[in-house]
């Protein structure tokens, strides 16, 4: 087992924060988002903003899988779950997503079967162990968590897997950033870029942000050490007036990502001509659904769901945090209405979530 | 955006979160036995008022103290419900015994007796009870303890899972003991008997969920002897001991903060942890921080005594004794994790976890 350690030494942490307060203009204000959950949560873990000087704001973005799902597509999953004989398989996180009617965890403790798995193979290994039941699992995620999915999907055709469907809700992480991008209440110096995504996509996805936008991109891997080195390249572009997609986490991402696992999306999956986004509305071609090749495993076809649409409840602030147009506690109903015993919002629920992270790891005492 | 404005809002949830609500949730959900945050609730706001919340019950403490002419007795009763019944390093028979023995022990108690129920599940095998009760007499021998009684039941096939165990215990208290959850004060230091995680992890790969092949055994023990050895060492400057079973450390961590109102700062690279239980918890996406033990203890000690309580944990066979961290007025009722870069974070209790039964 290969550990991580050489990616969280201190000293090394000091010295890069160090020599950010050497790059960093004290005349200036420098914003920057990073765009992936797993980075808010590494952020928060190490509580590296402490470590940035004062004028570095680091703003969270769109990237947590489990935020940025809407209430109608958990009432789906909600339904499918419901249905005699279903066993419905989801990564833990999504036990305490509201739908309009409770979580899964309620259904669960309702009678629904819903099993915690951490990789759909898991849910086909139930599939094949349950040959009676009809077995569901309730695909989320980027382009990170899509290859799996699509790699469960081509052997489930393979052994002939009667009884296994997916419910899918991949997205991607393109049209999310452009819709940002356009919208004129976010004003950005920098992005830190999604190192995981990157391995699948490559940079290549990420070019339009200097070329028509003109912001810095670092795609950066998830140690705490990765992400401070990510702000620090960052600054470094600002500094020498270069604006371009550069790749700290090179120890993973090429510029040409992973062509097997592109392929294996490509033939299971189909573009959505739209899909709604947790508090950021319905964006055009930013998620995929099974192929027609793979429509028998879409559980959508086989099952039907409600498919309603549900309004986030009207308190609920995720979409401006998931802009990065506020910060979790300035949302009005941040640690009081919702917390994450009652989350009213996703961004509360995972601990890739912004509000989350915040509550549990962020929220110092006054004047600690 | 003002610091002013984040300090408020900061402020705003602190009051929020120490106001007493009624018990809400429409339905027990698996949440509330996790040993989090939806368990304290399940307490606190449901349990102790419809139970009368006399002041044993509502200080929450491992075991309850009574006077008996000029005895103190601790008392405790607990149940056990682990899936699946043997994992490497113990089984459910073993795992209950010491269970008790430690709540016992956490109230600075020798153990003196105990009583085992078991509730089976129809159908199950009679020499897979035989062994884990051959198990459970095989712990309470080591851990010098007498089961003295018991009871039977038995529940239709699906009812249960398996077996059930539950069991009381008695035990004195050591006249040395002057342990108290609230007895923290500024400037002691926390200590733990050993690496932390490992009875968590170990039923977790048991359950062979995950296809890791890490091997990683429970560290399920009687707490006693370290517990004696701590109090032979240092009775004085001996405030308060935990076993940090479900929720881990940063649970036992958290109630002690919040009874003491003051601040626990832990420095995480000081606190052991083993390996291959590091890298488990790393690929499963787990903070073994939450991750239950069910045979070491947490301690807080006076600042002067640090020596001694690690000399005698050591000398008691827990070779894995360490610092991990100190107590401070500040932040009062919080746990807070020093990071290896000098950074400093919160480390809440869970809500609950996705994790699976345990104990």
């Amino acid at each position: 087992m290969k550990f991580a350690a050489e990616y969280r030494d201190g000293t090394i942490g000091r010295a890069i924060a160090q020599r950010l307060r050497e790059v960093a203009d004290p005349d200036r204000h420098y914003k920057l988002m990073e765009i992936c959950g797993g980075h808010t949560h590494t952020i928060y873990r190490y509580a590296l903003a402490s470590l940035l000087p004062p004028n570095v704001e680091l703003v969270h973005g769109p990237g947590c899988p489990v935020c940025v799902i809407p209430m109608g597509r958990v009432q789906d999953a909600i339904a499918i779950a419901r249905r005699p004989g279903v066993i419905l398989a989801c990564f833990g996180d999504l036990l305490r997503v509201p739908g309009s009617d409770g979580t899964l965890l309620d259904a669960r403790a309702a009678g629904a079967d819903v099993r915690v798995v951490y990789s759909p193979l898991d849910a086909l290994r139930i599939a094949r162990e349950n040959p009676d039941r009809e077995v569901v699992f309730f695909a989320i995620g980027f382009e990170t968590t899509a290859p799996s999915t699509a790699l469960t999907l081509l052997r489930a055709r393979a052994e002939g897997a009667a009884n296994f469907s997916i419910f899918c809700n991949h997205v991607t992480i393109g049209p999310p950033l452009r819709a940002l991008l356009d919208s004129p209440e976010v004003s950005l110096d920098g992005f830190v870029g999604p190192g995981h995504v990157a391995t699948v996509v490559g940079s290549g996805p990420f070019e339009f942000i200097p070329a028509e936008h003109g912001k810095s991109v670092v795609i950066a891997g998830f140690e705490p050490l990765d992400v401070l080195e990510a702000v620090l390249m960052l600054l470094e572009q600002q500094r020498s007036g270069r604006c371009e997609v550069e790749i700290q986490y090179v120890r993973a991402v090429t510029a040409a990502g992973n062509p097997r696992a592109l392929e294996a999306m490509a033939t299971v999956f189909a573009l959505r001509p739209t899909f709604e986004w947790r508090g950021l509305g319905f964006i055009p071609d930013s998620a995929l659904r099974l192929s027609d090749e793979f429509a028998d495993l879409d559980a959508e076809l086989r099952f039907g769901v409600p498919g309603v649409r549900v309004e986030d409840p009207k308190a609920c602030q995720c979409g401006e945090v998931l802009r990065g147009s506020i910060k979790p506690w300035e949302c009005k109903v941040f640690g009081t209405a919702c917390t994450p015993e009652r989350p009213i919002g996703t961004c509360m629920v995972s601990s890739e979530g912004a509000c989350a992270a915040y509550f549990n790891y962020g929220r110092l005492a006054v004047g600690a | 955006m003002s610091a002013g404005g984040e300090q408020a809002a900061l402020a705003r949830i602190e009051r929020a979160r120490t106001r007493r609500r009624a018990f809400r949730d429409a339905q027990i959900t698996t949440a509330h036995g996790a040993g989090g945050k939806a368990t304290h609730e399940l307490i606190e706001r449901l349990l102790v008022p419809e139970l009368g919340g006399g002041a044993q019950l509502a200080a929450l403490a491992d075991a309850a103290v009574f006077g008996a002419g000029d005895a103190l007795i601790a008392m405790t009763s607990d149940s056990f419900v682990v899936r699946p019944l043997r994992f490497p390093g113990g089984s459910i028979g073993e795992l209950a015994v010491n269970g008790t023995v430690n709540d016992l022990a956490m109230a600075g108690a020798a153990p003196l007796a105990l009583t085992l129920s078991l509730v089976l599940e129809e159908g199950l095998d009679s020499e897979v009870l035989r062994a884990e009760v051959a198990a459970a007499g095989a712990a309470a021998r080591a851990a010098g303890i007498e089961i003295v009684g018991g009871d039977t039941k038995v529940v239709e096939r699906g009812a249960a899972d398996g077996m059930y165990v539950c069991t009381a215990g008695v035990g004195l208290v050591d006249p040395r003991a002057e342990l108290s959850p609230g007895a923290a004060r500024p400037g002691d230091r926390l200590l733990v008997s050993g690496p932390i995680a490992e009875h968590g992890i170990a039923v977790m790969l048991a359950r062979g969920e995950f296809e890791l092949g890490a091997a990683v055994e429970s560290d399920t023990c009687s707490l006693w002897p370290a517990v004696a050895a701590l109090l032979d060492a240092c009775p004085r400057e001996l405030r308060s001991l935990r076993d940090p079973t479900r929720g881990g450390l940063a649970s036992a961590l958290n109630e002690l903060a919040q009874t003491s109102r003051t601040g626990m700062i832990v420095e995480e690279e000081r606190v052991p942890l083993a390996r291959a239980v590091g890298g488990a918890c790393e690929l499963l996406g787990i903070d073994p921080m939450y991750v239950a033990c069910e045979g070491r203890l947490l301690a807080i000690v006076a600042p002067q005594a640090v020596d001694a309580a690690l000399g005698a944990l050591r000398s008691a066979g827990c070779a894995g004794a360490a610092e991990i961290g100190t107590v401070e007025a500040d932040p009062a009722g919080m746990v807070l994790v020093a990071t290896a870069f000098g950074s400093r974070r919160v480390l809440d209790m869970l809500v609950g976890d996705p994790l699976p039964r345990i104990c």
